[in-house]
């Protein structure tokens, strides 16, 4: 059996995986587009691990008082 | 750069909420991919057995309501692990090395395995043997199961903290024992009482679609051999939830005993507490039967718990106030170690009195945080309610099993009694409900920590305005809802496409 013509004629012939597929594709879309880039900037990026340990020690250091 | 902004409830509130609402979108589209997937196979099995024709055709049917499921809920999960970086970045960082272990896991194996049978299951029919094909189906659900047990063993970690050690220097969970982690029995407990409601609600699915078909006097054989299946599966898997539900109720009153005792909104316990089932209705010594499988058990309180109490066997438990304390200190020690850290006047002997103080008082870490002990108990109404609906709907649905697998025998004429081919369809949405109540029960019911005793929520949230986290709210909630819509449009047309006979 050839797996990649399986895949291919499978991709091919599909009547419902079409529909199916353009709406995974816009929904990754959504995902990794729209609200990872404008909206969930992870709230460390950019610093480094000790950078990170700095900041989180010292913000549950303040929080606690 | 410390994140000194006052952090408000209203952040925390609406940070929750998010991540509630991502949840339970997310859970909408989990369990029908668990039960399917199970009973997708069961058909195939058979169809491989006997070799007729018709199982093929059926097995398929069901394949496709998977496969737009599937398509639908496919990475709604990352959305969740969006938002640990971005608003609970305290929290993120602070678990690191325990939640990377068991979800890169879930990612290289279970979801690749998934991934790659998926394909063998939709294109290979024909193509390969029968024997293979029924190994992908088979392997795909076990990869979505697989995929659960990772994540389920994360979440469960979160309620257990278990084979760890913080360390104050890095400000990490480091992982000492992973197999304490992996294979914790509150671990496997939620692992098996989460899949196999899965199961259930995969079975409700299809004696619903079931009994739309033969309504309408429509694919009668299809659904009449689907409700079989689906009935048998669904009184197993019933079984096993009722199981390890109760085994969950044990483990939850010795980890989490203000969680149990919010989900009976018992403020005084003691031994022979009562179960509630309703306000005003009660049977005597059940609640200490269902926590500790003795009726004489003792079963502490919410002000119990907050007054601290001695248990039946002496065991002396601190009051909320005391376990605060204590969490200042280790607070406290948790600072001065970080600031010894490169000092070179700290002496050897005050860094030994600093890490002493330090472990002894580790357990109450997050009560340091805390600065009213009534924030320790959970919202009592939701989680009493929601455990209500949780098990009511359990109950119900076990019924309808036992009716649709009654009526289904030879002599049954299933497909005459009407009354019963209703309650199937409107069972579906008290499938649905359950599940997601009894996700209220356990996260709801754990606050306020994000991690059990050493990371309330209100030190593991990151500092955003929370009209930022509003807005983001409102977005998950149109986009989500869309996504339901669009999910719920395909399916209906599917299934009202489909012509077996």
């Amino acid at each position: 059996m050839n797996f990649f013509k399986m895949y291919a004629d499978g991709i091919r012939h599909m009547t419902w995986g079409r529909q199916l597929w353009l709406l995974v594709i816009i929904k990754l879309i959504i995902i990794f587009v729209v609200l990872r880039l404008c909206f969930f900037r992870p709230a460390l990026a950019g610093l480094s691990d000790s950078e990170r340990s700095e900041t989180v020690g010292g913000t549950l250091t303040e929080r606690a008082k | 750069m410390y994140l000194l902004e006052s952090i408000g409830t209203a952040l925390i509130d609406w940070s929750r909420a998010q991540f509630a609402l991502t949840a339970c979108y997310h859970w909408l589209f989990v369990p029908l991919t668990l039960g399917l997937a199970l009973i997708m196979a069961l058909m195939e099995t058979q169809y491989v057995r006997t070799g007729e024709a018709f199982w093929k055709d059926t097995a398929r049917f069901w394949q496709k309501l998977f496969g737009i499921n599937f398509a639908v809920g496919v990475a709604t999960g990352l959305i969740l692990e969006f938002e640990f970086g971005t608003n609970w970045s305290n929290y993120s960082w602070f678990v690191g090395d325990i939640f990377g272990a068991p979800l890169a896991i879930e990612g290289i194996v279970a979801f690749f395995m998934e991934s790659t049978f998926i394909g063998v299951m939709f294109f290979g029919w024909d193509k390969v043997g029968r024997g293979f094909h029924l190994a992908s189906t088979w392997l795909t659900g076990i990869g979505a199961t697989l995929s659960a047990w990772w994540i389920l063993v994360a979440n469960s970690w979160m309620q257990h903290p278990v084979g760890m050690e913080l360390n104050p220097l890095t400000v990490r969970s480091e992982m000492t024992d992973f197999f304490a982690v992996a294979f914790a029995p509150e671990a496997a407990m939620k692992f098996l009482h989460t899949v196999s409601s899965g199961w259930l609600t995969g079975a409700v699915f299809v004696v619903a679609v079931s009994s739309w078909f033969l309504l309408r006097g429509r694919n009668g054989r299809t659904a009449l051999a689907s409700m079989r299946i689906a009935a048998v599966t669904g009184l197993v898997s019933g079984l096993i939830v009722m199981g390890t539900g109760d085994q969950s109720g044990v483990n939850i009153a010795k980890g989490q005993p203000m969680k149990l005792a919010a989900a009976e909104g018992l403020r005084q316990g003691g031994p022979q507490a009562p179960f509630s089932i309703v306000p005003g209705i009660e049977v005597p010594g059940m609640l200490s039967m269902l926590a500790t499988h003795d009726f004489n058990g003792y079963v502490p309180g919410i002000d119990n718990l907050l007054d601290g109490y001695t248990a039946p066997d002496g065991t002396e438990h601190l009051s909320a106030e005391e376990k605060m304390q204590r969490g200042k200190l280790a607070v406290q020690a948790f600072s001065k170690l970080r600031a010894m850290q490169g000092d070179s006047l700290a002496t050897p002997e005050e860094q030994a009195v600093a890490n002493k103080e330090y472990k002894e008082n580790l357990p109450y870490f997050g009560y340091g945080f805390i600065s009213d002990k009534e924030q320790l108990v959970p919202p009592v109404w939701l989680v009493y309610w929601s455990f209500r609906i949780m098990v009511g709907t359990g109950m119900a649905l076990m019924l309808l099993f036992v009716l649709v697998a009654w009526f289904s025998r030879k002599k049954g004429n299933l497909a005459e009694r009407r009354w019963l081919l209703h309650a199937g369809m409107w069972c579906l949405p008290l499938a649905y409900l359950g599940g997601q109540a009894g996700w209220i029960v356990a996260e709801v019911g754990r606050q306020p920590w994000a991690i059990q005793d050493l990371l309330p929520v209100n030190a593991a949230v990151s500092s955003l305005s929370p009209q930022a986290v509003q807005t983001t709210f409102f977005i998950f909630l149109a986009l989500f809802t869309a996504l339901l819509f669009v999910e719920l449009r395909i399916m209906f047309k599917a299934i009202r496409e489909h012509k077996a006979e």
